[in-house]
């Protein structure tokens, strides 16, 4: 069982944040095919939200096909994230690194080095030549921010 | 989906002083709606002619179908918890639970008896010598083992510290969840509702500012910035709800129901915070003309629920 957290400060909706959550713990392990998803009352109570944001995010991620609704009983894990995509975390978070030190030898500070991150890859997202189109991140152009539209 | 509150021109005068002003609203059931409004906006108005509690000047309004308080059957439909957690401080926790079993047909005891028990609420303790929050707690059980349709909580929050705050709306979005109930509750902050709402109100000097499902709110409302210039020369479907410039740079909160496609403006996402309190402070809007006080069409109201 995962517990879901909010930050009222991230930018995102919460509907959003808890669908993200979950996709994160089927990638990272915690949640795995069969589990339980924390009820729509458990979540509702845990986080002093309303009900319809657990319900939007619980039909998204049934949409999507990762978790399935049994009625009466509860939501489950129907597939899992976590594949080949983990094994590359490694080799790309050390081409990150690099780049990253470059970026600073050239000068660039925190706020600058974030900018022009965020802004490149809001740019190829746009432009939908990031992501090959199955694992482009759903509704991803409604919860960052809205620049650019 | 069913409305659970509809009004029509409603509205209410005291002697000279009109306190709600032609007032229009289409909710629909299963919702759980803040109405957010300065102090003295006309928000109490509102819900006491929505429980019954006052009879309108003008204008109706229906709640779950039918007129508030016009009958037994209409009265066990909805619960109402009135400002400042009413309780009775001479009567024991366990008095008031057999008060809500004598006064409501559809008494809920072994709910009542179990958010007492998992509030840690003594039974013989006199509800005079419980701190707020567990005074409001105590209206809340009341207010929801009634096991009504539509639960209204005229600022249920408002003298709670931060944690008895959440812990009271942890306990109401689950009853909402639970019980498939409608709530309808007021605040003066929004941030008390940011979270628990999917319905919002805007009451400004004793009219509806602004009504509609939140995420046709924040999917209809932008900020636009750019250099200096006439907010009036917009396209007709962007109403102008703030305006501010500096001698360079004209920064709008709009509303729209279409993108905005004009390069020259910088187009940023409004919280509902920022939204609830442009609308607040700029009740002279109209002034412009252009009208700000329709509520969202109903199509956008809706965005992908």
């Amino acid at each position: 069982m995962i517990e879901f957290h909010l930050d009222d400060r991230s930018g995102l909706s919460p509907y959003l944040q808890l669908v993200r959550q979950v996709r994160q713990a089927l990638r990272l392990g915690p949640l795995d095919e069969g589990d339980q998803l924390p009820t729509v009352k458990e979540v509702v109570a845990g986080l002093a939200i309303n009900p319809n944001t657990v319900l939007k995010a619980y039909r998204e991620l049934e949409h999507e096909g990762l978790v399935a609704a049994r009625p009466g009983v509860g939501t489950f894990v129907t597939a899992t994230l976590a594949d080949a995509a983990l094994v590359a975390h490694g080799p790309l978070r050390q081409d990150l690194r690099r780049w990253l030190a470059r970026a600073r030898r050239a000068g660039l500070d925190e706020e600058s080095i974030e900018a022009l991150f965020m802004t490149t890859f809001r740019t190829a997202a746009e432009e939908g030549i990031a992501w090959p189109p199955s694992s482009r991140p759903r509704g991803w152009a409604k919860g960052t921010g809205g620049a650019g539209r | 989906m069913a409305a659970v509150i509809q009004a029509q021109g409603l509205g209410k005068r005291y002697g000279r002083r009109w306190a709600l002003t032609d007032c229009t609203l289409d909710i629909p059931a299963g919702r759980v709606v803040g109405l957010v409004g300065p102090n003295g906006a006309g928000k109490t108005t509102l819900l006491h002619l929505t429980v019954g509690l006052l009879a309108p000047t003008s204008g109706s309004v229906r709640v779950l179908g039918g007129r508030p308080a016009a009958n037994p059957a209409q009265l066990a439909k909805v619960g109402f918890v009135a400002q400042d957690s009413p309780t009775y401080a001479g009567l024991r926790v366990a008095d008031h639970l057999k008060l809500g079993a004598r006064l409501n047909p559809g008494w809920d005891a072994a709910l009542a008896r179990g958010r007492i028990g998992r509030l840690g609420l003594d039974p013989v303790r006199k509800a005079g010598k419980l701190s707020g929050g567990q005074r409001a707690q105590l209206a809340l059980t009341l207010g929801i083992a009634k096991r009504p349709e539509l639960l209204i909580l005229d600022e249920p929050v408002a003298a709670l510290d931060p944690l008895a705050r959440r812990e009271f709306l942890q306990g109401l979005m689950e009853a909402a969840a639970e019980h498939e109930l409608s709530v309808m509750l007021s605040s003066h902050l929004v941030s008390d509702l940011e979270r628990a709402c999917d319905y919002l109100i805007v009451l400004v000097d004793s009219r509806v500012r602004v009504a509609g499902a939140v995420e046709g709110l924040l999917a209809t409302h932008h900020r636009l910035t750019g250099a200096r210039r006439d907010p009036t020369r917009l396209p007709a479907d962007q109403h102008v709800v703030a305006a501010s410039h500096t001698d360079r740079q004209t920064i709008l909160l709009i509303r729209t129901v279409g993108p905005v496609h004009d390069p020259a403006w910088a187009v940023h996402d409004v919280g509902l915070e920022q939204l609830v309190l442009a609308y607040m402070r700029h009740p002279e809007t109209t002034a412009l003309g252009r009208p700000t006080l329709a509520a969202v069409p109903p199509d956008a109201t809706e965005v992908s629920l």
